[in-house]
C-alpha cells in the first residue's frame, strides 16, 4: 500500500510528493506527459525585476529535489479510474492499479476552445499548444500566424513566440457567434485587458487609464481605438477586427478578418485576407476536474476560478476522506501559487496520516499563510476576484454537512 | 517549412545534441530527434496531417498538444488510438495515420 497516490507532476504535485517524502510517507506520482513539471514545462516571462521565470528549471529544481527524496515519479501514464475501497483509494492506471491511503488530485487545467468556421484544419492549435512545441519540444510551429482570443495567456505566450523567432502577424478577437460567446466582446475583452496591468500592453493601459477610470468611457476608447491596432511588442493587437473563418484546403492557409462594431457584431463588406500557416486559439483555461467527479466529491461552479471546482478546504481537502486537492483542478492561478497550494496539500496529507496531529499544526498554517503571500504577489492574475472565489468554496466546505448534496451544483 | 527546429533560443539556450530516429508515417520514412513526440517529429518534417476524420474525412492535425483534445490520435504498430502529441518516436516505429470509415447505414452511402 502507498502512503499518498498523486495524479499531475506539475507544480502542486511535486511540491506536495516532496512535503511528503521529507515527512516520511511513500508516495508515487504519476503523469500523463512524457516529462515531469507539468505546464511549468514552457512558461518563460520576464518579472517586474528584470529576471527571467524559466519553467523547464523551476520544474527541474521540483523534479531534482523529489528524485533525492525517492518519491516514485512515473511518466508517461494515464489514471482512467478511481474507486473507494474502505478506508483506501484504488487508482487504475495504464501501467497497473495501485492502493492507497491519501490520494491527492492535482490535475491541473486544460484549455477553453473557441470554435470558429474551420477551426478544425490541420495548423490551429490552442495557444498553449503552440508553447509546448516552441519551449518544450523545440519545433516552430508555422513561419507566420495570428493569435485568435484576447487575453492574459495569449499575451504572454505570444511574447514567447516571438522569442522563439516565429512570426505572429496580429492578436485578434474571435468572430462573434453562438459558441464564442464573451470572447468575442471587445468591451468585456478590454476590461478583462485593463485589470492585468502588470502584463498587459503598456500602451492599452496608458489609453485604459485615462479612459478606463468611468466604466462609461469604455465605449467610446473602443470607438476611437486604432484601426491599425494597438502596436505591443511590434505586433498590433485588434479590439475592434475578428477572425471570422480559418481557410485552407489541407491545413490553414489563411484567415478571413472583418472589423466589428463595439458589441463585436462584424461589419458588412470590411473584410480582408491574411495568409498565415498556423493559427493559435486562445480561450483561456479551465480546472480538469474529470477525476474529482468520478470519486464522487461535491462541486460547485464558480466563475472567478475558472468553472466547476472540487469543494475543499483552505487545508486543500475535499469533504472525502483521504481525497485532496490542489494547483489549478482548484482554481486557476499561476504555477508560483499552485506550488505553495501543493505544500498545503502536503502538509495535510502528513497531518492525517500521522499519530501526532497537533504536531503539524503550525507548519500547515504556515503553510497556508504562505500561498495567501504568494498570491498577493502574483504578476499574472487569472481574474480579478480571485479571493471571493475562493471564500466561496471554503464557505461550501464548512456548510457541508448543512447542505444537500444538489447544493453543490450551480451558484 | 521543412526542419524547423528551434536550434538556438535567447533564454533557453541552443537545443541538446540528440540521437537521430528513423520511423515511418504511412509508410513514408522520416528521421526526428530522441525525445520528440510523433506530433513534434511530423510537425518539424513539415506535415501537420496526422488523421482523416472517420465519418467525414476531413483533415486533422494536433489541437492542444497535450493529451486532452484527442485530436491527434494516431495507430502505432497494432496500436489504435494513439496520441501523437503524448508518444515519443522510437527507431523503425510504424506510424499510421487515422483513417476515414465506411458509414454502411448512412443515408446514400454504400460501402
Amino acid at each position: 500500500m502507498i502512503d499518498v497516490f498523486i495524479v499531475g507532476a506539475g507544480p502542486a504535485g511535486l511540491s506536495a510528493a516532496n512535503v511528503c517524502a521529507k515527512n516520511g510517507l511513500k508516495v508515487k506520482v504519476v503523469d500523463e506527459f512524457m516529462k515531469a513539471g507539468g505546464r511549468l514545462l514552457g512558461q518563460l516571462h520576464e518579472e517586474p525585476d528584470g529576471t527571467w521565470w524559466n519553467g523547464i528549471e523551476e520544474a527541474k529544481k521540483l523534479n531534482d529535489e523529489a528524485q533525492q527524496l525517492k518519491v516514485e515519479v512515473d511518466c508517461g501514464v494515464s489514471v482512467y479510474n478511481i474507486k473507494k475501497q474502505n478506508k483506501s483509494w484504488k487508482v487504475y492506471t495504464t501501467k497497473g492499479k495501485f492502493q492507497t491511503k491519501a490520494l491527492l488530485l492535482a490535475t491541473g487545467a486544460a484549455e477553453t476552445a473557441i470554435p470558429i468556421p474551420g477551426w478544425t484544419l490541420p495548423g490551429v492549435m490552442s495557444i498553449g499548444a503552440a508553447q509546448v512545441m516552441t519551449n518544450v519540444h523545440r519545433v516552430k510551429v508555422g513561419d507566420r500566424g495570428v493569435v485568435v482570443g484576447i487575453n492574459i495567456l495569449s499575451a504572454a505566450i505570444t511574447r514567447e513566440l516571438q522569442l522563439a523567432g516565429i512570426e505572429v502577424s496580429s492578436m485578434y478577437l474571435p468572430g462573434k457567434n453562438i459558441a464564442t460567446g464573451d470572447h468575442g466582446n471587445p468591451i468585456l475583452t478590454m476590461k478583462s485587458m485593463l485589470k492585468v496591468a502588470s502584463l498587459a500592453p503598456s500602451k492599452l493601459i496608458r489609453i485604459g487609464s485615462k479612459l478606463m477610470k468611468s466604466e462609461s468611457l469604455h465605449p467610446l476608447a473602443l470607438k476611437f481605438y486604432p484601426k491599425s491596432g494597438i502596436k505591443v511588442w511590434g505586433m498590433p493587437v485588434h479590439l475592434r477586427k475578428a477572425v471570422i473563418e480559418i481557410v485552407g484546403e489541407k491545413k490553414v492557409e489563411g484567415v478571413r478578418v472583418a472589423k466589428v462594431d463595439l458589441n463585436g457584431e462584424p461589419i458588412v463588406s470590411t473584410e480582408e485576407f491574411i495568409p498565415v500557416d498556423f493559427v493559435c486559439i486562445a480561450g483561456g483555461l479551465y480546472p480538469l476536474v474529470e477525476l474529482a467527479a468520478i470519486t464522487g466529491c461535491p462541486f460547485q461552479y464558480v466563475s472567478e476560478l475558472g468553472g466547476h471546482v472540487p469543494v475543499h478546504s483552505e487545508k486543500m481537502k475535499t469533504p472525502l476522506e483521504g481525497l485532496y486537492v490542489a494547483g489549478n483542478i482548484t482554481g486557476i492561478e499561476s504555477a508560483k501559487v499552485a506550488m505553495k497550494q501543493g505544500t498545503v496539500a502536503g502538509y495535510s496529507v502528513v497531518q492525517d496520516l500521522s499519530n501526532k496531529k497537533e504536531a503539524f499544526q503550525v507548519q500547515l498554517k504556515q503553510a497556508i499563510q504562505t500561498v495567501e503571500e504568494t498570491r498577493n504577489q502574483a504578476v499574472i492574475q487569472f481574474h480579478p476576484d480571485i479571493r471571493t472565489g475562493r471564500k466561496k468554496v471554503y464557505m461550501s466546505f464548512k456548510d457541508k454537512g448543512l447542505m444537500k448534496k444538489r447544493d453543490f451544483y450551480g451558484t | 517549412m521543412t526542419n524547423s527546429r528551434i536550434v538556438h533560443h535567447p533564454i533557453l539556450g541552443r537545443l541538446q545534441e540528440r540521437g537521430k530516429i528513423h520511423f515511418t508515417f504511412d509508410d513514408n520514412e522520416y528521421i526526428g530527434y530522441e525525445g520528440e513526440t510523433i506530433a513534434a517529429a511530423m510537425l518539424a518534417n513539415g506535415e501537420r496531417v496526422l488523421r482523416s476524420h472517420e465519418e467525414s474525412g476531413n483533415l486533422r492535425g494536433f489541437y492542444c498538444n497535450i493529451g486532452h483534445c484527442m485530436e491527434c490520435r494516431v495507430t502505432v504498430g497494432n496500436q489504435k488510438t494513439v496520441r501523437a502529441c503524448l508518444s515519443l518516436i522510437e527507431e523503425g516505429m510504424i506510424v499510421n495515420s487515422g483513417k476515414k470509415l465506411p458509414t454502411p447505414f448512412k443515408k446514400g452511402e454504400t460501402l
